[in-house]
């Protein structure tokens, strides 16, 4: 493979020639850290930091004044907190696990959205780990669960899985960054403060992007890829059965585990579309995250959103049919907790599948949209999962309610806030794309600039590097008015089109050979 | 009726309880604690008396003498009986606790002897009888319970629900704890905050809560009350609080009803009990077969449930409740038909 690949092997010192397209990605990468942050950045992170601290400030009265505070009560003993939890966590699944699943597939075009994926799933998971805490009425009693461990009891599961789970995102996110800190700390060299570049030459374990260490990154990434996807799953299955082992109706339901592992996906695609959207544009990033790659990931996300449809009229029918238990049918769809399990249907059904399916809709803007309604409303699906059962009354006919009060709103909002505030300041601390899985995956693996209509070009690329004018020509004005990208500049396109020397995520294209 | 209490085969230790049943009445001097002693009871008195120890048990027997030694000594929480579960123990017919620990460092010296030996069974397996004929909503056994447990409104550890009957008129049916034989709430709890005393007797450890509220969820019954708020008024006690006697509640912590069992230990009825103007709630107590209610009718339990075809409520939770409930004629606890 590597005999046969144009590109000589590296050797220790990164002798080899760079192309123009890896010191494209090299400058984009580590825009973040070289330039200076602008007064908006540091708006937004005084912004964001002000809503964390009333996060805090709120999550104090609440430990003070009692979760009653909260707006809880006996009859709706578990609310927004474990909604929260279930959400962020969620969405950390989608992105740790679209990241995985298209590494595993090989599918180039991921490169760039990895890293943003990655990290939005670690932020996520963290944020949504710390929900448990305002969650608990004795949130300095958390060790119990490990000093007292009761192994029947499916938080002991929880807790375990959720612990699991962060550990293994946290890997996940590590070991491509690896080979990123060596080349950023050559990258930038004296620009870098010394601590920084003692730190990052700690973290990337000496890597010299020799073969040896390339087989083992390889070999690492797989395994950590295969391992978080049924980690993830048991992590959904295990969050779900905290509700399904309970005699609660509406809650003790079969369907519960893969309910809530699909909307954990649903809401992570659409989690990694909104993220990918807010960071190509911050971070201009329009010539490597294309309209294409939304697309992408929009259809998996239209196509998790039916399936979470379906699991949905799957849990209703059955006990609706019956009529044994349907209070919370009732409840849900005509009665108190109508408005917003039908603003689901809408903002986290509809409007995604119709922006998915009509060409109109389908670009950046509308599928941002979509994307960002779907993460709003599935938030309040899961509301809409845990009130119902929990207010239901098992004996006598009194509903309970929930009330939203100030406490549990700014303690939410922190955690909203919480996520974009740690991506910022991460991506200005570590590159925010996977330099090297994007050169090796190459312009055209990774970016395929060509859009549908142009679509052609690259096929009579790869079929023998005819017709290279072509593409050289159309590409970028086509770019342009399908994505309303900033036009790519002169020098970098021909070097993007033509350079025969391109690696597509393992297959190397060489027009002369395959002709 | 599946219940673990029913499991001695020897006579004398029946007979030597036979008598102690007789005496059980309101008066103070027939304290259990006191006559069944830690001393009395010991390990070697139980073996003299012939109680024959079935095969198999003798590991669980020297597990648990060597935890009643640590919890005797150490008294403190900690030294769970992890390796049994409930079920083992319900199917060998001990009525020791599965956690194997009575309270948080308040453990009474009868039940510290229990578990020290375990070949000598507690002498009371309390339950409760409610007789929904007399019934008549007024409301008082709640009142007496947050009276004395420094409730607050919401709190109901005893709440009266008003049934509808089947010609539509109403009845009302109050609901304690349940103190299930195999409570869904012991089995969910994250940290083993909720426990079952040797008496059977289901009560949370407020030391040791989370406050994860799954035992809420768990809980059928929706018997468990938690302390949301800290504007409660709680008087200054002498004693520090007991999961037996959760006074005053802790903030952040799940409470629930505890039975009155300190109340019962001491030869006395429970609040709930003795505040029932209609003699409607009996303290009942399985292993003497006695049931007494307020007004100081004394039942056989046995003969009293049987003949008044006494019910469970949800029986089909398979929670196994020491709380029976004898119904009227055209009375049900199907939920359904509820009003209130």
């Amino acid at each position: 493979m590597d005999k046969n690949s144009p590109i000589p092997p590296r050797d220790d010192n990164y002798s080899d020639t760079e192309s123009a397209w890896a010191v494209d990605v090299r400058e984009a990468a580590t825009r973040g850290m070289t330039q200076k942050a602008s007064r908006k950045w540091w708006l937004a992170i005084a912004l964001l930091s002000l809503m964390v601290l009333a996060g805090v400030y709120a999550w104090y009265y609440q430990l003070k004044h009692g979760m009653a505070s909260a707006g809880y009560n006996d009859q709706a003993f578990w609310a927004v907190y474990i909604a929260d939890v279930i959400a962020f966590i969620g969405v950390s699944y989608g992105g740790a696990v679209i990241s995985a699943i298209l590494r595993l597939t090989g599918q180039s075009w991921r490169a760039p959205l990895t890293r943003i994926a990655e990290g939005m799933a670690l932020a996520t998971v963290i944020v949504g780990a710390m929900f448990i805490f305002p969650h608990l009425g004795r949130p300095e009693r958390f060790m119990n669960i490990v000093y007292y461990a009761n192994w029947s009891s499916p938080l002991v599961w929880d807790f375990l899985a959720i612990m699991t789970y962060t550990v293994a995102t946290i890997i996940f996110f590590y070991i491509p960054l690896i080979p990123d800190l060596a080349i950023v700390n050559r990258h930038l060299g004296s620009s870098n403060s010394p601590m920084r570049r003692k730190i990052y030459s700690a973290l990337s374990l000496n890597w010299m992007g020799n073969k040896r260490q390339r087989r083992l990154l390889h070999g690492s990434l797989t395994l950590i890829s295969l391992v978080i996807i049924p980690l993830a799953v048991s992590v959904h299955s295990v969050l779900s059965w905290a509700f399904a082992l309970t005699s609660r109706p509406g809650w003790a339901e079969t369907v519960f585990p893969p309910y809530f592992v699909i909307a954990a996906l649903y809401s992570g695609t659409a989690l990694v579309i909104v993220t990918a959207a807010a960071f190509r544009s911050g971070y201009k990033l329009q010539r490597f995250i294309t309209q294409r790659h939304f697309v992408r990931i929009g259809y998996l996300m239209a196509a998790l959103g039916l399936v979470y449809l379906y699991l949905t009229f799957a849990d209703m029918a059955t006990e609706g049919y019956t009529g044994i238990t349907t209070g919370w049918i009732t409840q849900t769809i005509t009665g108190r907790y109508a408005i917003p399990f039908w603003i689901y249907v809408l903002f986290g059904e509809l409007i995604p599948i119709v922006v998915v399916a009509v060409k109109k809709f389908r670009n950046i803007k509308g599928l941002t949209f979509a994307a960002g309604g779907v993460v709003v409303a599935l938030w309040i699906k899961r509301l809409v999962i845990v009130l119902p059962p929990a207010t239901q009354p098992l004996i006598g006919s009194y509903w309970g309610a929930y009330h939203f009060t100030w406490v549990s709103i700014t303690i939410t909002l922190a955690g909203v806030a919480a996520v974009p505030l740690i991506l910022m300041v991460m991506f200005r601390l570590i590159p925010i794309l996977s330099i090297e899985e994007m050169e090796e995956a190459g312009p055209i693996g990774s970016i395929e600039q060509i859009s549908d209509k142009t679509e052609k070009y690259q096929d009579t690329l790869l079929a023998g590097g005819r017709n290279l004018e072509h593409v050289k020509q159309k590409t970028p004005s086509a770019g342009l008015q399908m994505s309303g990208v900033d036009p790519i500049s002169p020098q970098t396109t021909p070097a993007l089109a033509v350079n025969p020397n391109v690696n597509t995520g393992g297959f190397s294209i060489n027009p002369g050979e395959i002709r | 009726m599946s219940t673990s209490y029913n499991n001695e085969t020897d006579s004398t230790s029946s007979e030597r309880r036979t008598k102690k049943y007789r005496s059980f009445s309101l008066s103070p001097s027939v304290n259990d604690e006191s006559s069944c002693g830690a001393s009395a009871c010991g390990s070697a008195e139980s073996e003299s008396c012939g109680i024959s120890i079935p095969k198999g048990e003798v590991s669980r027997r020297n597990l648990l003498k060597l935890i009643g030694k640590g919890a005797a000594a150490t008294v403190a929480a900690g030294v769970g009986v992890e390796l049994l579960t409930y079920r083992a123990y319900a199917q060998s017919g001990s009525t020791t606790t599965p956690n194997g620990l009575g309270t948080n460092g308040n453990m009474t010296p009868g039940m510290a002897a229990a578990m020290a030996d375990p070949a000598a069974p507690p002498d009371h397996q309390w339950a409760m009888v409610i007789d929904l004929r007399n019934c008549d909503g007024c409301g008082s056994c709640t009142a007496a319970c947050q009276k004395a447990h420094y409730l607050t409104p919401d709190q109901t550890w005893i709440k009266v629900f008003s049934m509808a009957n089947n010609d539509g008129q109403t009845y009302h049916m109050p609901r304690p704890c349940m103190q299930c034989e195999d409570p869904p709430c012991l089995h969910v709890c994250p940290v083993e905050a909720t426990f079952r005393t040797d008496q059977g007797v289901v009560l949370v450890n407020q030391d040791r809560c989370i406050g994860c509220r799954m035992c809420m969820a768990a809980c059928p019954y929706e018997a468990r009350y938690f302390n949301w708020t800290a504007d409660v008024q709680y008087p200054t006690t002498p004693i520090p609080p007991t999961p037996q006697a959760p006074i005053p509640q802790k903030l952040g912590t799940v409470g629930k009803c505890t039975f009155c069992v300190g109340n019962l230990n001491n030869g006395l009825l429970s609040e709930c009990a003795s505040g029932c103007p209609m003699g409607a709630i009996y303290n009942a107590d399985l292993k003497t077969d006695v049931a007494v209610n307020g007004l100081g009718s004394t039942v056989k339990l046995s003969t009293f449930l049987y003949n008044n075809d006494a019910v469970t409520f949800y029986p089909e939770q398979n929670t196994h409740p020491r709380v029976w409930y004898i119904v009227g004629h055209g009375q049900n606890l199907d939920t359904n038909s509820t009003t209130a």
